[in-house]
């Protein structure tokens, strides 16, 4: 049995830490004056309901800052409202919450700050008065906070609308966050699915030339571009699995090699084990595209292609490699860094930044290369990342 | 013993499976094969990859020591070994796969978004992986101690230098056709000394298995100590040889009596041929017959250590950190269902060998009761039974076999314990951090071989399925199954059962198994994680992770259905 009370003795010790730690957390504010503890005070609890008004005026996050917001006010009941309902009650005299949006009219219609008073039935509500406060982004009135209080005073006007006006400071934060992720969201839409004109021409003029000879290769690679448009075209997804990837990847190398025939030579070397890792869509193919345009470029004699996807532990490691012309080291710089560069490599800063926006900075494109001497792309991917799914 | 053979075969093992492991990505394929060469693997070879990685040295050799020593009870161990995946693939297999995480601890960031949840799963699955990793390395040592005479320390470190070097030059990892190729081998290993031996045991006239008598000694037998030991003699022998018994040094006959007597390490004493066999204090009083009845078998409470380890390896398998990564493997759904049936075949058929060693090492090896090393039963009953040429090599295949069940356990377990260390511990990416991980991955298991009793290897890997079964287990079935787990709830399910289980494991790996709550704790453990993890979560309603109807959403919703595209952030 001893072991089993040195088991007990060890978690009591661990305990005793635990809690003699949290302890010595709590006593830091006996540190503080009266005036830092009121600044520091109102400080937090301001910034407590930060966080939550981000997220705009949704009913789950705007209960949880007016909680915040109420204790800064000190009002029995206080309310916020977006433009057709009140998302958020907190306090007592929940009844009145029916009225608020008839009140709320008046503000909606001046965009000034008005004080009410309320009939109540009820013996015991505190609630007599009502100031109402506009939530302005933009210039242009979204919703309104509703103080309710036993009495006004000018002073409940007054804090009523600098709450108001900090709340509506935070708010076009959270329009502004809303708006950039729209932003990064359509440069990805717009720059992931780029087939190049180029190539549908090419890939129809090489189907076109079997469809005499050999009507049912003309017919497989017809089918192949169809899939492969698909997959290019698809709904909306940012992510897909690395066999997906692959599986277009295939079906755009049947393509060229309708055009190259024996000229385009690809070695493959995939890991079964990393078949179902996560990457972002359309991450790989524009590279395979990149190296066959490369590796084919100006060449008489056969060029080759490999691409491997290797297990690496916690990660996938992808390499495409051509031996063709290479690239300029400079301009391909350049390109990363974003500077649009017609002649190096399309779409490589694209997923240069895709990777870097998913998985962290350190998780960009590795390209070695220089002119005449071939190209080698290298693509690490976590398999697994928070937040990313297939 | 003729250890030549046994030698060839283990090294031909060890360097085989460094080629292997170097070599075998090198085939590369071409463009016509193109999507060949993508596609997933089959649900057979996958299946067979999960066999080869799972059968460690508790299924090769420890299985057969316990029921040799302890008796039917211990059949529990190979049908919990199998059942376990038949309650993850209920429970846990699906969802586990859809929520995208290929590691225990990238399931609990998935679920509960919480940093602090995280790093509690991580040192789980860290504590767990090396009290796995533990018994390979033992078993490695007690197979070359039993070919060569070797000291122990010397197989354990060539196991783990032989995967550590394959891991970390970017070998082995868990390459699928590597594991698969090692279930076959370890089926040939122990079944083809199987059939030779039952049909050596017919030839000697099938001898009742379940007599009313004690074991006795098949014919003049050489007893050698490594170890001060006390044996329980139960009927009155004559041994020759020499030794020191009692504290006496004796040489020629040595009459002991009924009774205890302790015998000092380097004894060599001669067991005259039909002599009742004396056993191990630790073991217990059984003629054979007894032996083979259910709840016999010495512990102080054998029904509580049978549903102890009923629930340990039921809901253990699941915690096991090399185990889920291998699901990943399976295109989709349904061939991760048929690769789990194939699992329980393929385990099944394999479990089917280990009893009948236990069981003909009662007549054939007895003296292994004397000296307790019952782990060794597997290893040398086949030159025991199967005379001259053909026994030794029998014996080496059996030897082969059996270290490459250490060796492909052990690379499976170091990949995932690499990956955790790097990415949690170190906080290293890349191929750099796994390789610098694999060094302390591998040194702290070697290093606490040296600390461990005499516990029986499938004993000590018991209780990593029991640490499993009462912390992981808890997080990952409550986790995906009931949407009112709050991260504090999980932490402290998680450690309300994970730390008194990893502390009975830890003294009873030091101390020696004595006690039957510390030695199979599950019992206790696992119901306190659970209970624990639910209650604390009842109590804590705020801290239930924001958007868990997403997670749950993405869990449990077929792949197929395209819910999945609309819960992203």
């Amino acid at each position: 049995m001893s072991g089993m009370w040195t088991a007990g003795a060890v978690l009591l010790a661990g305990l005793a830490v635990v809690i003699t730690l949290w302890r010595t957390s709590r006593a830091r504010d006996d540190f503080l004056t009266q005036e830092q503890r009121i600044t520091f005070e109102t400080l937090h609890t301001a910034w407590s309901a930060a966080p939550p008004l981000r997220a705009g005026l949704v009913p789950d996050a705007a209960k949880k800052s007016a909680r915040h917001l109420r204790t800064l006010l000190g009002t029995p009941a206080l309310a916020l409202t977006d433009e057709t309902e009140v998302v958020a009650w907190e306090g007592v005299g929940e009844h009145h919450a029916a009225d608020a949006m008839r009140l709320a009219a008046d503000v909606f219609a001046t965009g000034r700050t008005r004080a009410f008073d309320i009939a109540c039935d009820a013996p015991d509500c505190p609630v007599h008065r009502a100031v109402l406060a506009p939530l302005t982004v933009e210039g242009r009135v979204v919703g309104v906070l509703a103080a309710y209080a036993r009495e006004s005073s000018a002073g409940l006007v007054r804090a009523t609308n600098e709450v108001a006006r900090w709340a509506s400071g935070q708010l076009e934060l959270a329009e502004l966050d809303r708006s950039r992720t729209r932003l990064v969201e359509a440069e990805v839409r717009a720059l992931r699915a780029q087939i190049s004109p180029h190539f549908i021409y090419n890939s129809l003029s090489a189907i076109a030339s079997y469809v005499r000879t050999n009507p049912e290769r003309a017919r497989t690679l017809l089918l192949d571009f169809a899939d492969f448009t698909r997959y290019s075209f698809r709904r909306a997804g940012d992510f897909t699995t690395l066999a997906e990837e692959l599986r277009s990847i295939d079906q755009y190398l049947a393509l060229e090699r309708a055009r190259f025939g024996e000229r385009l030579q690809v070695t493959l070397q995939i890991a079964p084990e990393v078949l179902p890792v996560t990457v972002p869509f359309l991450c790989l193919q524009p590279l395979v595209e990149n190296a066959v345009r490369h590796g084919m470029e100006g060449k008489v004699g056969p060029g080759h292609i490999s691409i491997l996807a290797a297990d690496a532990g916690e990660e996938a490691h992808i390499t495409i490699e051509d031996d063709g012309i290479g690239m300029d080291p400079e301009a391909l710089r350049r390109t990363l860094a974003g500077q649009v560069d017609e002649t190096a490599g399309i779409g490589l800063g694209n997923i240069d930044e895709r990777l870097r926006r998913c998985y962290g900075d350190d998780y960009g494109l590795v390209v070695e290369t220089a002119q005449g001497l071939g190209t080698k792309i290298s693509v690490r991917v976590p398999k697994y990342q928070a937040g990313v799914h297939a | 013993m003729n250890s030549t053979y046994g030698i060839v075969a283990v090294l031909a093992v060890a360097i085989g499976t460094a080629l292997v492991g170097t070599y075998g990505l090198r085939i590369s394929r071409t463009t016509s094969d193109f999507f060949v060469a993508s596609r997933t693997v089959s649900p057979w070879w996958n299946a067979s990859a999960i066999g080869g990685e799972y059968l460690s040295a508790a299924s090769f050799v420890g299985i057969a020591g316990l029921i040799f020593a302890h008796g039917p009870d211990m059949l529990w161990f190979p049908v919990g070994y199998t059942a376990g995946y038949l309650v993850l693939l209920a429970l846990v297999a699906a969802p586990l796969r859809r929520s995208g995480a290929y590691t225990l601890p990238d399931f609990a960031e998935a679920r509960f978004g919480s940093p602090a949840v995280r790093a509690v799963a991580s040192v789980l699955a860290l504590g767990i992986g090396w009290l796995y990793l533990l018994p390979q390395l033992q078993g490695a040592g007690l197979t070359l101690h039993t070919l060569t005479g070797a000291p122990d320390w010397v197989g354990a470190l060539l196991v783990a230098a032989v995967v550590t070097a394959n891991v970390t030059s970017g070998g082995m990892r868990s390459v699928t056709f590597v594991q698969a190729f090692q279930y076959w081998l370890k089926v040939t290993a122990i079944t083809v000394p199987v059939v030779f031996l039952v049909m050596a045991w017919h030839a000697h006239g099938a001898r009742d298995l379940t007599a009313p008598e004690l074991p006795v000694f098949p014919r003049e037998t050489v007893v050698t100590f490594d170890a001060d030991t006390v044996v329980h003699v139960d009927e009155p022998v004559v041994f020759g040889g020499t030794g020191v018994v009692d504290g006496r040094a004796v040489t020629g006959s040595t009459a002991l009596a009924v009774g205890d007597h302790t015998i000092a390490a380097g004894s060599r004493l001669l067991a005259p041929a039909g002599a009742a066999v004396p056993r191990v204090s630790s073991i217990p009083h059984n003629t054979n017959e007894t032996w083979a009845m259910p709840l016999r078998g010495g512990e102080s409470f054998p029904l509580y250590a049978v549903y102890s380890l009923i629930i340990a390896t039921f809901l253990g398998t699941m915690g096991l950190p090399h185990v889920i990564v291998r699901f990943y493997t399976n295109p989709n759904g349904r061939a991760a269902r048929r690769t789990t049936l194939i699992v329980l075949a393929l385990l099944g058929f394999f479990y089917l060998m280990p009893p009948i060693y236990g069981a003909l090492g009662r007549l054939y090896a007895p003296e292994l009761l004397m000296t307790g090393d019952t782990d060794a039963v597997v290893l040398v009953l086949p030159s025991r039974v199967v005379d001259g040429l053909g026994g030794h090599l029998l014996g080496a295949l059996v030897a082969g076999g059996a270290f490459a069940a250490f060796l492909s356990t052990s690379s499976g377990l170091m990949v995932s314990l690499a990956g955790v260390l790097s990415r949690d511990v170190l906080r290293l990416r890349g191929i750099r951090g796994f390789r610098v991980a694999s060094v302390p991955a591998v040194l702290v298991p070697l290093g606490m071989t040296w600390l461990v009793g005499k516990v029986p290897v499938a004993d000590m890997v018991g209780l990593a399925f029991a640490v499993a079964a009462s912390s992981l287990c808890p997080l990952l079935v409550l986790g995906i199954w009931s949407t009112r787990i709050s991260t504090v709830g999980a932490v402290a399910g998680m450690l309300a059962g994970g730390v008194p289980a990893l502390v009975a494991g830890l003294v009873t790996i030091s101390a020696g198994g004595g006690n039957v709550f510390l030695a199979r704790p599950a019992a206790w453990t696992a119901p306190l994680g659970f209970v624990v993890m639910y209650a604390v979560s009842l109590l804590t309603p705020r801290r239930v992770p924001a958007g868990v109807n997403h997670v749950m959403v993405r869990l449990h919703a077929p792949e197929n259905l395209g819910l999945r595209s609309q819960d992203r952030r």
